[in-house]
């Protein structure tokens, strides 16, 4: 069973081969056995899954199904869950159980669908290798077999990791710079991190508010067209969600492909992008001319400027967003403070992470007086300038591939002592947040036995040609249904 | 670009976060390096470009002057680190 997709465990259950109860305990007991391996639940909540399966089963019986009821699935812990510990990979969040739930918990639940817990993250989203997390580092599941641990990217490593080993046929994810893509690529899954605006931030823990988009990881594009169902729409409640209709993303998911017009960012096959990582991205996109694509070289000549400008922008949105931490209204408080300088900067201080910590204090820094338009006001024009490229790019073309991440999975620790190193494992993922327009990664290969992603993207508001060009993909190819070993 | 150990002090008070003498020398590192990083923003000519804050440019909407939260307080209240009457706790601020 937890080899199905999540449109194969909905069939099963609305044949009655299986009950959601079956499927809940199913699920719940190989996270028992199998997640000491990975670490990539914080939380399992057991006992209320239970509850959730026994009454999507009731609401089947009753004729009240969609595609979801009583389907498992799991939460990133970033997204606040109604009388569910939400920790966003923090010390500073970790006995926090919101009073409320987030917007795409509530969608989830209204769906039917039945959450087993709460993935491990970086902390508050901010990594890409998920070893930032205060709840311990996640493993890949890929490369285990030899004795490697290596990274599952991140900062949604959680996610990634538990669809990969199967744990869960499907989880949320929230993607900044990458947080989406880079894993789902490392962990051999596919992932979705939609146009800016179209899922509801509200009661997704905010880490840089212009960039965070929450999306979708399962192993088909066919799960993640399900879970877009799910989240996408206008919600009042953000007050920078988009108000536009939402289509069915599995209707236009066999569409031949036939004519679609790809092109190819010159700056993202530069010589520095290994041979190997070129070749499978290269047979990946022969794939799609077999289907009827046609190929041509584009150019984003600012996208050099993109880890620069993401640099000024997410900390500097960081600061303010975190400042909310203060140790008087919810989460961590430090011992015996001596006064209320002492509360807020000590329970700062042991709260939040190394990484946390320093990107909070680059963020001031570019927002402080003389600075502020020197670094931040710059960024913000460079932004502008990034985005104006990929306008340009999708006038001659309907989407944009390239690799989603330099290299594969590496190994835990190869990169923790240099925060640069690490930023750099987003360099081809980091414009498409500054944009705001959506894109995936999509399993193409592997190199020495590590899955590598091929990173499709779109216009705004071209979800669902993106996950019809995945889904044709995946209809001729099947590294997406390779299992680690 | 450098940052000294002064400015490092500084932004940790700005940022309310304590930063104990001996992490100054890793943060003046790290901080510079992302500092060095960020510095090639400085090439780009962007002297009349707009500074973007929404992809699409969205402002922020109005809604209708209608009370539509309500009283909450309770279940609030019951995850602050130290409460009473209502009221959250801090340490004194006024001798």
């Amino acid at each position: 069973m937890h080899n199905k997709s999540v449109a194969e465990l909905s069939r099963e259950l609305d044949s009655g081969k299986v009950s959601s109860v079956e499927l809940t305990q199913d699920f719940l007991s190989r996270i028992k056995q199998e997640d000491s391996k990975y670490n990539s639940f914080i939380t399992v909540t057991e006992e209320q899954a239970l509850a959730d399966a026994r009454s999507a089963d009731e609401q089947r019986a009753a004729g009240n199904a969609t595609p979801w009821t009583g389907v498992p699935f799991a939460h990133k812990d970033i997204f606040c869950t109604n009388g569910v510990r939400t920790t966003c990979g923090s010390k500073m969040l970790e006995n926090f159980v919101p009073p409320y739930d987030a917007t795409v918990t509530e969608n989830f639940r209204k769906a039917g669908a039945v959450s087993l817990g709460k993935t491990n993250m970086d902390e508050f989203a901010m990594g890409s290798s998920n070893e930032s997390s205060h709840f311990g580092a996640v493993t890949n599941p890929w490369g285990l077999s030899k004795g490697e641990k290596r990274v599952p990217g991140g900062s949604s490593g959680g996610s990634a990791a538990a669809v990969a080993a199967r744990l869960v046929p499907a989880a949320t994810a929230t993607d900044t710079g990458g947080s989406i893509r880079q894993p789902a690529a490392l962990c051999g899954v596919t992932g979705l991190k939609p146009t800016y605006g179209r899922v509801s931030r509200y009661g997704m823990i905010a880490f840089a508010s212009s960039l965070d988009q929450g999306g979708t990881m399962a192993r088909t594009a066919e799960d993640n067209a399900l879970m877009l169902n799910v989240m996408a729409g206008f919600d009042p409640k953000d007050s920078t969600s988009l108000d536009r209709a939402v289509p069915d993303y599995t209707a236009t998911l066999n569409e031949p492909l036939k004519g679609l017009r790809i092109g190819l960012p010159k700056e993202y096959f530069s010589d520095q992008l290994s041979p190997a990582m070129e070749e499978q991205v290269r047979a990946a996109i022969r794939e799609y001319e077999k289907l009827g694509a046609t190929v041509k070289e584009v150019s984003l000549p600012n996208a050099k400027l993109a880890i620069a400008a993401y640099y000024v922008i997410a900390p500097a949105e960081a600061s303010a967003n975190l400042s909310r931490f203060d140790g008087v209204r919810y989460g961590y408080r430090c011992e015996e403070p001596k006064d209320l300088l002492d509360l807020y900067t000590r329970t700062r201080a042991e709260g939040f992470g190394t990484e946390v910590k320093r990107r909070i204090l680059v963020g001031t820094y570019a927002l402080s007086a003389g600075y502020f338009d020197a670094y931040y006001l710059k960024a913000q024009k460079v932004r502008r300038l990034i985005q104006q490229d990929f306008i340009n790019a999708f006038k001659e073309v309907d989407v944009l591939m390239s690799p989603t991440s330099p290299s594969p999975a590496f190994i835990q620790g190869e990169k923790t002592n240099d925060p640069v190193t690490m930023y750099l494992e987003d360099i081809f993922t980091i414009a498409i947040n500054l944009a705001g327009v959506p894109a995936m990664s999509v399993p193409a290969g592997f190199i020495d036995g590590l899955p590598v992603g091929l990173q499709i993207i779109g216009d705004y508001f071209s979800e669902a040609r993106l996950l019809n060009a995945a889904h044709q993909f995946q209809q001729v190819t099947d590294w997406h249904q390779r299992e680690p070993q | 670009m450098t940052i000294s150990r002064e400015d490092i002090e500084k932004v940790a008070v700005l940022a309310r976060i304590r930063v104990d003498e001996e992490q100054v020398s890793a943060l003046e590192k790290d901080l510079g390096n992302i500092l060095d990083l960020v510095d090639q923003l400085s090439a780009a000519d962007t002297d009349s470009v707009e500074p973007m804050a929404h992809p699409l440019d969205a402002v922020q909407r109005l809604r209708a002057d209608e009370v539509t939260e309500t009283d909450q307080r309770a279940a609030f209240q019951a995850i602050a680190p130290a409460t009473e009457n209502g009221l959250y706790l801090v340490p004194r601020v006024i001798e």
